[in-house]
């Protein structure tokens, strides 16, 4: 147990061995910060009924800090992605994500958020909010029980565990950028395909003229 | 308004406090009965049943809510150990439940005899896209060998999903013994009506070789 | 009503109307009305024939036919069963008049036929995308068009089995995403189609005289689609005057999960589990509706035990409904999670049943075309027993002292949100909505399904038609459902719960069917076509929390801001089924 604990879970560079004052520090970092995950209250669909659940007397997730659901993103540390994101949605849900603090976590609750789910061959659906926005945890299950998903917080809080103060997205000196918000055009746009898109409506067009070219011949 | 006298306050604050004066009236109801509350099976029960009063919450996961025999979360594949400890998968890969599935995240690929090239009744490899998948239980349902049932497990949680949520036939595959001990009730009418089909085909059979035997 | 006062009827409405004639195809009913005699036609209905209730208005494409129909269900708020009107018009081209003039509630469901199907509607006051945005390519319940990651037409897609090589959809696309565009399309050219049509709809405001910008008054103001009041990704533009409602705009599909696209490529049994995520409080009268219509269809009845636990199981779902129903609108007038967190707590008791029964907490899957998938399994029964005798009406009366008199709810909902008897039903309001409003119209009673015909319940009624009342009569309806529910738990008889052998492949004939439930939020509609495929060749869905949100902006205007999250409370609306 005591070997677990002191494996911080990322490798210490030959020069730090030894110094415990990073090591100890993380465990008093993480410690707060995973016992004090605020959600953002956000549902989009049914397994947003499943998170409220999880909320409630039965499930209670207060248990883990975590009873402040907060409906503004600028005081939330975790978006609980739970249900369809649609495209129309997306944009959003990506705005949300760049007005959250750091530290900031995201969790993918149930099958549609992961990957579309039983809905992804629709045409208005995105097949899994990690094509937006980084998720560190998936819940699968459609929906997944309150259970589940207090799971997935715990996995969530595995995961804060293993963090360093000396390695983290949120202290790097390096500016993080926001996300691009997608527009809506004639289907989902995102502004980091632009190019692409312009080349395949290009090569479509071109193939189009030649199919009834080919046609006419 | 006239009838503001807060009585309908009051009234509205005694169901809140009557809330609250029973969870500690029913911690000193076990007490007094040298019961544990909490952390037992007979707790989590009474948390359940219809007369509760008092905390109701389940101290996930110190404690879990026990699922119902017919939970459904993601399908699994059974196989089948005999003595000699070899496996054998149940499923033929007939694709009814890929024909069933309404999301379609079943893909099945069948094995054929490598000399004569026929279909072989086993999947060479079998997928489920649990990104896909709706838990409706539809493949369990129609499954005409009992090969495909619904999992009671629900702690699947990763931190990726390209690598780990497609499952393929490892990951699905589970012993019979493990059906059993979630769904024994369902097993036991599943065992008994094979049991019952079989002696059917066994009686058929005597009589036809019967038949056949009297005919010469 | 007696069917040969039907007949009569339609006698005496062909004399009326000699362009109109009966639809004589196979498996099909009703009028098909000239697109100019439209107006009229259903104007002489509602006003001397006493159809004023018009349940659906819904577009189907005829592919091979090369034409669209758009198709017509109305009733009479005193029951009977309903009468049917479709206009063909040509498919390059289909115009038709619309129908708000007379039926202010065919508002959002032309809009929606225009949305999907592309069907334009004259004299339409806001002809708009209501589900999809604007500027999206095409009408996609158009049978010709193609999604990204389109498979095939139907259902099972030949590449599951027997060479099923896994692949992820988004990895055969371009651009690793559920998406497509048009040949020649350069997005540094496009505009974006900006909010202007929205705030079109509540009236733009004219910042021109900038000088005097101030003097202005009137803000608008956007509540949503992140909004806790919303009850999920819904969103209204609202034009204030002060703090007072002036006009005010709903906004939806932020949740269109293309239900009935991905409906008409399903096999009949696949669409059942489809439907439980429509309204998810309730899926087991979503599954209730659509096995109804399937079951019309293919002409088949389930054996009485069956009987029982559908209605057995479709009251437990209102109560649940109910109750959260309350929950929530107590969370939107400002007490928060208290009142919630007492009414999830039976929820979750009754939710405990039908995970037992079914095997899931919401996505019940339960009902089967002619049975239920199994029966209820050991001791489930003296569950329901228990809580039904038991339990729940002690809670509700609880729940009853906790709020009922709270003067602080008294006074934020007495009087607010009024909708009149008349203005409900020409919105085509349904549910605890237009029950409220003094109409007592409730489809177990005026055109019973299932075995409802042997309970014996009232129809609850309440007649202020505010959100107090619209409050009130979901207490009434709770108690009424637990008592249709003492009289199952005594008559419930033993026996098989599925007509004939369970099939993955039902035979279903051509024909068309509209099966009608009576949902916790008021009438819930499946209209079904079948061309004899084992997929539905149309699948439309008539959600009740859609159709009753054309009736919030007369509900909300002249009232506060603050009452708005209130009103939309009391609707109960679920996104789920408000977009599809």
């Amino acid at each position: 147990m005591t070997e677990e604990v002191n494996i911080p879970g990322y490798d210490i560079p030959p020069e730090m061995e030894g110094q415990v004052t990073i090591t100890a520090l993380d465990k008093i970092y993480n410690w707060s910060r995973r016992n004090s995950i605020w959600p953002m209250m956000f549902g989009l669909a049914c397994c947003g009924i499943e998170m409220i659940c999880a909320a409630t007397s039965r499930y209670d997730f207060s248990r883990f800090g975590m009873e402040v659901m907060r409906p503004s993103p600028r005081q939330s540390d975790l978006m609980i992605v739970s249900g369809t994101v649609t495209k129309k949605m997306i944009p959003q849900i990506v705005r949300l994500y760049n007005q959250m603090p750091e530290p900031k976590y995201v969790l993918a609750m149930g099958a549609c958020a992961s990957g579309g789910g039983p809905f992804k061959e629709g045409y208005s659906v995105v097949d899994g909010v990690d094509k937006f926005i980084p998720v560190d945890v998936y819940v699968p299950g459609c929906p997944p029980t309150p259970q589940a998903l207090i799971h997935g917080l715990i996995t969530l809080q595995k995961k804060i565990d293993k963090q360093s103060i000396k390695n983290v997205r949120w202290y790097s000196k390096d500016p993080v950028e926001p996300i691009p918000i997608p527009l809506l055009g004639p289907d989902l746009m995102d502004p980091r395909d632009y190019a692409l898109i312009k080349q395949y409506g290009t090569e479509k067009l071109a193939e189009d003229q030649q199919v009834p070219a080919a046609e006419e011949a | 308004m006239a009838d503001m006298y807060g009585k309908g306050l009051l009234k509205g604050l005694g169901v809140t406090i009557k809330h609250f004066m029973d969870t500690y009236l029913e911690d000193i109801r076990w007490l007094s009965r040298g019961k544990h509350r909490y952390y037992t099976a007979e707790g989590i029960d009474s948390r359940k049943s219809f007369d509760t009063s008092g905390i109701f919450t389940v101290q996930y996961p110190e404690e879990r809510l026990p699922v119902p025999e017919e939970f459904r979360f993601i399908p699994f594949l059974i196989y089948e150990v005999n003595e000699d400890g070899e496996t054998q998968d149940r499923c033929t890969s007939c694709g009814i439940c890929a024909k069933v599935c309404p999301p379609q995240c079943i893909w099945i690929e069948r094995t054929s005899d490598p000399d004569t090239g026929r279909p072989v009744p086993e999947p060479e490899e079998f997928y489920i896209d649990i990104d896909i998948c709706m838990n409706c239980g539809l493949c369990a349902e129609f499954c005409p060998f009992d090969a495909i049932k619904m999992d009671h497990d629900y702690e699947i949680s990763v931190y990726n999903r390209l690598e780990k949520n497609i499952f393929n036939k490892e990951r699905l595959s589970r012993p019979v013994s493990y059906y059993a001990s979630i769904r024994p009730t369902n097993y036991a009418r599943e065992e008994a009506a094979r049991a019952e089909a079989e002696a059917a085909k066994a009686a058929k059979k005597a009589a036809r070789e019967k038949r056949s035997k009297s005919g010469k | 009503m007696s069917e040969e006062v039907l007949v009569e009827e339609k006698t005496e409405l062909e004399e009326r109307f000699p362009e109109i004639s009966r639809d004589d195809r196979k498996g099909y009913e009703g009028f098909i009305v000239p697109t100019e005699k439209l107006v009229e036609f259903a104007s002489v209905l509602r006003d001397e024939f006493g159809y004023d209730f018009l349940s659906s208005v819904t577009g189907v494409d005829y592919l091979p036919e090369d034409r669209m129909e758009v198709v017509y269900h109305a009733y009479q708020t005193t029951g009977g069963p309903g009468l049917f009107y479709k206009v063909q018009v040509d498919r390059d081209d289909p115009v038709v008049p619309s129908l708000t003039p007379v039926f202010p509630g065919a508002n959002l469901q032309e809009r929606e036929a225009w949305d999907l199907m592309g069907i334009r509607f004259e004299d339409h006051p806001n002809l708009k995308r209501v589900l999809l945005w604007e500027g999206f390519e095409g009408h996609p319940l158009r049978k010709d068009w193609r999604e990204p990651f389109y498979e095939g037409d139907g259902k099972p897609f030949k590449s599951r089995w027997p060479g099923g090589e896994v692949i992820r959809a988004e990895d055969s696309n371009p651009f690793n995403k559920n998406v497509d565009y048009p040949g020649g399309f350069d997005p540094e050219q496009w505009t974006p189609a900006n909010e202007t049509a929205v705030y079109a709809g509540v009236g733009r405001l004219d910042h021109a005289v900038s000088e005097t910008a101030l003097s202005n008054d009137q803000i608008i103001v956007n509540l949503g689609p992140q909004h806790p009041s919303t009850h999920g990704v819904f969103r209204m533009v609202v034009r204030l005057e002060g703090e007072t409602v002036v006009a005010l705009e709903p906004v939806m599909g932020y949740l269109h999960r293309n239900h009935e696209k991905i409906g008409e490529r399903n096999t009949y049994l696949m669409n059942i589990p489809f439907t439980d995520r429509l309204d998810y409080f309730n899926s087991m009268s979503n599954n209730f509706g659509y096995v109804l219509a399937v079951e019309k269809l293919m002409g088949v009845k389930p054996p009485e035990r069956a009987e029982y636990i559908r209605v057995m199981m479709a009251e437990l779902t209102r109560i649940v409904n109910h109750l959260t129903a309350i929950g929530f609108l107590l969370n939107d007038l400002g007490a928060f999670f208290t009142p919630l967190l007492y009414a999830f707590k039976e929820r979750e008791l009754i939710l405990d049943i039908f995970e037992a029964v079914s095997g899931s907490r919401m996505m019940c899957n339960y009902y089967r075309f002619a049975g239920v998938a199994r029966d209820l399994p050991e001791g489930v029964f003296e569950q329901v027993k228990n809580l039904v005798l038991h339990r729940l009406s002690g809670q509700v009366d609880d729940l009853d002292t906790f709020l009922t008199d709270n003067e602080i709810v008294r006074a934020r909902t007495m009087g607010i949100g009024v909708l009149t008897a008349e203005e409900a039903i020409a919105h085509s309001a349904v549910g605890p909505v237009l029950r409220a409003s003094g109409v007592p119209y409730d489809v177990r009673r005026a055109d019973p399904y299932g075995i409802y015909d042997r309970f014996e319940f009232d129809v609850a009624v309440r007649y202020h038609g505010d959100i107090y009342d619209r409050y009130l009569i979901r207490l009434d309806e709770i108690r009424q459902s637990i008592r249709i529910l003492e009289q199952v738990i005594q008559d419930i008889p033993d026996g098989p719960i599925q007509e004939g052998k369970p099939q993955y492949q039902v035979r279903v004939p051509a024909g068309e069917a509209y099966g009608r439930v009576e949902g916790p939020k008021g009438e819930l509609g499946f209209y079904v076509v079948s061309n004899g495929k084992p997929n539905p060749w149309r699948y439309h869905v008539r959600a009740p929390s859609f159709i009753n949100l054309s009736a919030l902006d007369v509900m909300c205007k002249n009232y506060k801001i603050a009452d708005v999250v209130s009103i939309l409370g009391s609707i109960d609306i679920v996104l789920g089924e408000t977009d599809r």
